[in-house]
């Protein structure tokens, strides 16, 4: 089995399969996002309380979803390239911060686009608000470490540690609403009770999650792709590339 | 007013709604296009080193 993984999990392996996985990730990306987009913006009622306004939450909702599980993914695979010294899962890391700054970045203008007209204020240094904010300087801060440091082994170790620091602001940013009094609502589709919204409401939202959840994982493979060439630019299997492309 | 003027209106929220979804598609597509323009200019970078490298041979 070990053989097995060895062989796939190669740089020059994950290169080659991510070729194949990314068109059909992205198509199906893009299938979802028709979905989710003519369900949210079209066939969705208005809100009884918020009107058309409401439907902010169709790209926020899952942007903000999404802030909180590239944040898991980079860790998870930030540690594995730890311990176990796996290139492709530094190189998984590596490709997802850009991704999870951009979430986090969309989740918080969306919100403040949405707080606008609902609550009367751009931003308040509320618990929910100001841990997302915390998050996006996380994945700042790890983008920065990867190009401050020229050694790309030392760069995907201490960024590793400091993104295995960070953790601790996931549970911080999911229970904010809960802990703390906040101007955000509470959670209204993972709690243990029945989620509070319409199913017609819910069913875009879903769909749009998977979109994003879809799209995650063809930009990450595409961006995996670039920093594996970076890391193995002197190899062998790398040169042999760049004989081809010559032609 | 027509439908697709009450669309794009959206019950006078116009402004919060599009620049949202507007901003979002403008940084997904960044995040696809700025990694693979990165990519081709990795090649051709390397193709050129490799280029000269074979010249002075």
């Amino acid at each position: 089995m070990f053989e097995y993984f060895y062989k796939y999990g190669s740089p020059r392996h994950f290169y080659d399969l991510s070729k194949m996985f990314v068109p059909w990730l992205g198509g199906i990306c893009l299938i979802l996002l028709i979905a989710g987009l003519t369900g949210g913006l079209v066939l969705a009622p208005p809100d009884y309380q918020q009107g058309e306004g409401f439907r902010i939450i169709y790209v926020h909702v899952p942007s903000a979803w999404m802030s909180l599980f590239i944040y898991m993914v980079m860790a998870t695979a930030g540690a594995t390239g730890l311990i176990w010294k796996v290139k492709v899962a530094d190189a998984l890391a590596r490709a997802s911060a850009p991704l999870g700054a951009s979430f986090t970045f969309l989740a918080l203008v969306t919100g403040s686009l949405w707080g606008k007209p609902m609550w009367g204020t751009w931003w308040v240094w509320d618990a929910r608000l100001t841990s997302e904010l915390i998050l996006l300087f996380l994945y700042l801060g790890y983008m920065a470490l990867q190009t401050a440091i020229d050694d790309r082994r030392t760069a995907a170790r201490a960024g590793a540690i400091l993104a295995l620091v960070g953790v601790v602001n996931i549970p911080i940013i999911h229970y904010s609403v809960e802990w703390w009094h906040t101007l955000h609502q509470g959670p209204t589709i993972t709690k243990l009770d029945a989620p509070s919204i319409h199913i017609s409401m819910l069913v875009p939202l879903l769909i749009m999650a998977l979109a994003f959840m879809f799209y995650y994982a063809a930009v990450v493979l595409l961006r995996a792709r670039y920093e594996i060439l970076e890391n193995e630019r002197n190899s062998a299997w790398v040169c042999e590339l760049i004989e081809q492309r010559r032609g | 007013m027509s439908s697709l003027q009450s669309f794009l209106h959206m019950g006078g929220y116009a402004f919060y709604v599009w620049s949202a979804y507007g901003l979002s598609f403008i940084v997904l597509v960044l995040n696809v296009v700025l990694p693979l323009k990165r990519e081709q200019q990795f090649f051709r970078a390397l193709i050129k080193r490799k280029e000269r490298v074979s010249k002075n041979k």
